[in-house]
């Protein structure tokens, strides 16, 4: 391998194939270079789901375009390179593994290191390119259609912790699956968000899921949305079997205050239980406005700052892996071996995968 | 040099000249774990060759049949290497690298006549067999039959070769020099092929496609 890597402001390409999107991103130590992503999420919405091995496919057509087009937006050369990152895990395993077979043997061909970094730290990761100060420690809340995870960041490069994470579906499958009920096509988050719209968020009182006093004491942090699907498409049986028509703008905007109560009344609950008074939103929910509204508000009210980059950063993509991996890098971190594989339940405590 | 790489079966690595002579060839059997050891293989084979990733100057890319989930791994592989030297990827048909090695002695396998058919039959799951014929014409292979997907009772290919593919002696492992050595011919013929070509998977992804709302009555 080569010589020393240069610590401060290095150039890293970052490689992302976790779920639908592949995403390569440049960086130069936290300034954004490029942030290239290519989606197969249409091919996904006839199935109303991501599909594997479809998503599998589509990484391995899109991935030299998408590393061709990366390089030629940052104005740099495949050779200019300090390192190349990508990301490990977790995520669909066929998926991974597209991403890590292209990192390793393009590491190897330019002779560069190599980092293999944990995809749900990369999400925290993708904040430091916003240009602004980020302090730790942090309470972060990460939601998408492959996760929905509470974590404490203590240190990005080297404490992490899981405080909770789903038991079952992701909030972003939550919305598909209702989506799917009321008749919307796939994405749900954007078309609920918009069926809300003229909705009442109370009109209809829907669980929240491990929010009962019983599940506080093992489940404080964990969320649960399959027992929301199942109310939600049991309320609208109801409906249609007494003859009365679906009001679907109040049971979406009903569906969407139950899922947005519980990930914002968890996340708080978490900042004010570790006296941490800041929150970082990450992952591609973060488009839901009203999930942005009610944590802005709640959290103005409980004095904590909410953190929240734009969404080309917090939906799945290849700068955050860059930037995660370009402050390893200056954190002195030495490369991954190139003996690593694609862990899809990678553990968050590990930030980056070194065997 | 031609760097070869194929994960249709296990994985394998190899460089050759562009006359086709070996400088190194390293491998893994396992079915499995492409994504961990395929770095590693191609470290191993450019230092057993004594030279750096900057000496290559083609890479081929075993295309399948196979797994799919192994197979990409190593065309993704190829083709970021290709890509970061800047160099052609040959994209190669597996079953064609494992007819080539059919040809040398040592192959383990009955050395074909001239203008007799060669079975090519791998493994494809799923009680499948993948299947593709050439015959033998001035002592090389020429595919007569496309890789294509057999049941494993299929009496296909009895009329060529008097007996099922599934009783036909089946490829286990695919050589990397002789996937190098198919590039470096159609190197040499001025014909790489298309290199954003896809992977042959001979099936259609696997989706279950979801049913309307399931009752959960109440
Ligand atoms: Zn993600």
């Amino acid at each position: 391998m080569s010589a020393a890597i240069r610590r401060d402001e290095p150039l890293v390409l970052g490689i992302e194939t976790s779920c639908d999107e592949t995403g390569i991103g440049i960086v130069r130590g936290r300034t954004l270079l490029s942030n290239t992503i290519a989606s197969s999420m249409a091919e996904h919405a006839r199935y109303g789901g991501v599909v594997p091995e479809v998503a599998a496919r589509a990484h391995l057509e899109a991935l030299q375009p998408a590393i061709e087009a990366a390089v030629a937006e940052a104005g740099v050369s495949l050779n200019d390179l300090d390192a190349v990152a990508v990301t490990s895990g977790p995520g669909l395993a066929g998926a991974l593994m597209v991403g890590v077979g292209a990192a390793k043997s393009l590491a190897v061909a330019l002779d560069k290191p190599l980092y293999a970094v944990n995809h749900l730290v990369g999400h925290i990761a993708a904040d430091i390119l916003t240009g602004d100060d980020v302090e730790y420690p942090t309470v972060a809340l990460l939601v998408s259609g492959g996760h929905t995870s509470l974590l404490l960041v203590r240190d990005l490069v080297s404490d992490v912790e899981m405080l909770g994470e789903t038991m079952d579906d992701a909030a972003g499958e939550a919305f598909d699956k209702i989506a799917r009920i009321l008749g919307l096509p796939y994405p749900g988050g954007p078309e609920i968000d918009r069926a809300a719209a003229t909705g009442d968020p109370n009109a209809i009182r829907f669980p929240r899921g491990m929010s009962r006093a019983s599940d506080m004491a093992a489940h404080r942090y964990d969320f649960s949305f399959s027992g929301l699907k199942t109310a939600v498409a049991r309320w609208i049986e109801q409906r249609e079997a007494a003859g009365e028509p679906v009001p679907v703008a109040d049971v979406a905007a009903s569906f969407r205050e139950a899922v947005v109560d519980v990930l914002v009344t968890k996340a708080l609950d978490a900042c004010a239980q570790h006296g941490v008074p800041r929150l970082l939103l990450g992952g591609g929910v973060v488009a839901n406005r009203r999930l942005r509204e009610v944590a802005l508000e709640r959290a103005a009210a409980a004095g904590v700052a909410v953190r929240i980059p734009p969404l080309s950063l917090c939906t799945d993509n290849g700068a955050m892996i860059a930037a995660l991996a370009a402050e390893l890098i200056a954190g002195g971190a030495a490369p991954s071996t190139l003996a690593f594989g694609a862990d899809s339940t990678l553990p968050v405590t590990e930030i980056q995968v070194r065997r | 040099m031609i760097l070869g790489i194929d994960t249709s079966i296990g994985t394998a690595v190899a460089i050759v000249d562009p006359d086709g002579a070996v400088r190194a060839e390293a491998e893994s059997a396992d079915s499995r774990g492409h994504a961990e050891v395929i770095g590693e293989l191609i470290v191993r084979a450019l230092s057993a060759a004594g030279v750096r990733g900057s000496d290559i100057t083609a890479v081929a890319a075993g295309m399948g049949p196979g797994p799919f989930t192994g197979l990409r791994v190593g065309i993704a592989a190829a083709r970021a290497f290709a890509l970061g030297r800047g160099i052609p990827l040959v994209p190669v048909a597996s079953h064609d690298a494992a007819a080539l090695a059919r040809m040398r002695p040592g192959s383990g396998f009955a050395a074909p006549l001239e203008g007799e058919p060669i079975a090519i039959v791998t493994d494809a799951r799923r009680r499948e067999l993948a299947v593709s014929v050439y015959r033998v014409e001035g002592g090389l292979p020429v595919r007569i039959i496309d890789p294509h997907l057999v049941a494993r009772a299929s009496t296909e290919v009895v009329p060529l070769f008097g007996a099922p593919a599934a009783e036909l002696d089946e490829t286990t492992r695919i050589s990397a020099v002789a996937l190098a050595r198919v590039a470096a011919s159609r190197l040499r013929a001025g014909d790489p092929g298309d290199a954003a070509v896809e992977p042959l998977y001979l099936r259609a992804p696997d989706v279950t496609l979801p049913a309307g709302p399931k009752k959960v009555g109440s």
